[in-house]
């Protein structure tokens, strides 16, 4: 392990529960418990798993003008955030690329951001920059992030906090959590009904231990987060979108609401809204493989054909499933879903469709 | 009498006489994680000691296996294929890759026995 690996707030918790430990965007992070990826994977979809995600960056955006400072950074519709509620969106860069995507939650009198451990350094240099006088931000660098995930999640969680039952999907509240005063989101990266909890570092491990005391709840480590939030067709920052990518070229396109399309106002709004106008040349797609091979991230797409016509961005095995999916860019026109197409696996031509996403579907609560 | 060689790269071949059978330890498979894929070789190929023999997938990565010996693919082991979950249970028996029939029985002097294997793997952890 590099000795300047960063270690959150959970790692004793982690090496007692047999983690293995690996290097992760600066931190030293649980891949997998004992119990291992499949288990792990499995058990999040059935029941509830609890994942440490301390490496991810927190920050609280103040100042009366911060909805409209903010908004000049990234093409989410932050008026229309009501009071409570999350939105996902992406910060931009001049060529309408994405500089990192974020979770953005309207906390009354602040902005409360989540954003990418790896993004989170030049995150902040480039808010401060951007915001100018009209907000200051401040990173939250004494909390920690559990994610609570799993069909299970909500009756757990209510346990310790009853508020939580009735959070609507994408909501945001306050919540007492054994003394600890928690920052609570009904949101995810696994495709199923969970909880994000930000909460101060000194106060983790006593919620954490709780948590995992409650008989539905297993650890799970960044190896089933990772085909979790694959077979929920998810990005992964880094991988998948990056500063070359759009959120045209990324089909992010529904999370940039009629309004900003139209008015633009954000860094890159020209591209983007070309891309609206006229199609953009490539798009993210789902792609299922036809047998058994795995196609891992960078393996070449083809048309029948044997042309190449893309590259998968993320790709493996899908638990729930029970065989690979990947996602990746292909040409615009050979998007649609139920095209046929070929995976060149270690140079091997490998058949797959391309899949309309979510591989495993949604199982967000309702509302 | 079957004799086992193991390599650095934890594959181990059993020998009776020229053939081989060719897997992966135990050390491999738990260090691998729950296995979903197998590629395995040719019935047929050549293989020089050293060549990419197979691949082997988790749910994390794709691993290569090598071969530890030069010899022709003899026959290759369609259950593993089936049913990848074989190798995390049973890696030294049950879970065979490939068999060869060997092309330089000289080659195994360079492996490593049971004993000095287990000291290895000590010596990793």
């Amino acid at each position: 392990m590099n000795p300047d690996s960063i270690r959150t707030p959970l790692h004793s918790l982690h090496l007692e529960l047999g983690a293995k430990m690996v290097p992760f965007a600066g931190y030293e992070m649980p891949v997998q418990y004992a119990t291992g990826v499949l288990a792990e994977h499995l058990h999040t979809r059935q029941a509830a798993g609890l994942f440490d995600v301390s490496h991810m960056g927190q920050a609280i955006i103040r100042g009366a003008d911060r909805v409209q400072a903010l908004e000049r950074l990234l093409p989410g519709d932050l008026q229309a955030l009501a009071e409570g509620r999350i939105r996902y969106s992406q910060l931009t860069n001049d060529q309408g690329g994405i500089r990192d995507d974020l979770m953005v939650t309207n906390a009354g009198d602040h902005l409360f951001l989540i954003v990418n451990a790896a993004c989170k350094g030049a995150d902040i240099a480039h808010l401060k920059a951007g915001l100018g006088k009209a907000g200051t931000i401040e990173e939250l660098t004494d909390r920690a992030l559990l994610a609570l995930q799993g069909p299970e999640a909500a009756t757990v969680l209510a346990r310790l906090a009853p508020d939580a039952l009735s959070m609507p999907f994408m909501s945001y509240r306050c919540l007492d959590i054994l003394g600890a005063a928690c920052l609570v989101s009904r949101s995810g990266y696994t495709g199923e009904d969970g909880f994000e909890i930000s909460l101060p570092a000194d106060r983790a491990e006593d919620v954490a231990r709780r948590l995992l005391a409650e008989p539905e709840v297993l650890p799970i480590g960044l190896g089933a987060r990772d085909s979790l939030r694959l077979e929920a067709g998810l990005c992964l920052y880094g991988s998948d979108i990056d500063e070359e990518t759009t959120p045209v070229e990324a089909a992010l396109v529904w999370s940039i609401s009629k309004r900003r399309r139209e008015q633009g106002g954000f860094p890159g709004a020209a591209v983007i809204q070309r891309q609206l106008r006229d199609g953009p040349p490539r798009l993210r797609v789902g792609i299922k493989s036809l047998d058994k091979a795995p196609a891992r991230a960078h393996t070449p797409i083809t048309d029948k054909a044997g042309q190449i016509i893309g590259e998968v961005t993320s790709g493996g095995f899908g638990p729930s499933v029970g065989g690979p999916v990947a996602m990746g860019y292909v040409q615009t026109s050979f998007a649609k879903a139920g095209t046929a197409v070929e995976l060149l696996v270690r140079g091997t031509p490998r058949e797959a469709v391309v899949f309309e996403m979510p591989f495993v579907p949604h199982h967000y609560r309702k509302i | 009498m079957a004799k086992v060689y193991f390599t650095k790269d934890h594959e181990w071949v059993k020998v009776t006489g020229d053939d081989a059978v060719v897997g992966i330890s135990d050390y491999a498979q738990h260090a691998l994680g729950d296995v979903v894929f197998v590629e395995l070789p040719a019935v047929g190929k050549t293989l020089t000691k050293g060549d990419e023999a197979a691949v082997v997938e988790s749910v994390k990565a794709a691993s290569e296996v090598f071969s530890p010996v030069s010899g022709e693919v003899a026959s290759v082991n369609a259950a593993i294929v089936d049913q990848p979950g074989l190798i995390n249970e049973s890696p030294e028996e049950g879970a065979w890759f490939f068999t060869l029939r060997l092309s330089n029985p000289a080659e195994l002097g360079e492996l490593m026995d049971r004993a000095a294997y287990d000291a290895f793997v000590k010596s990793l952890e």
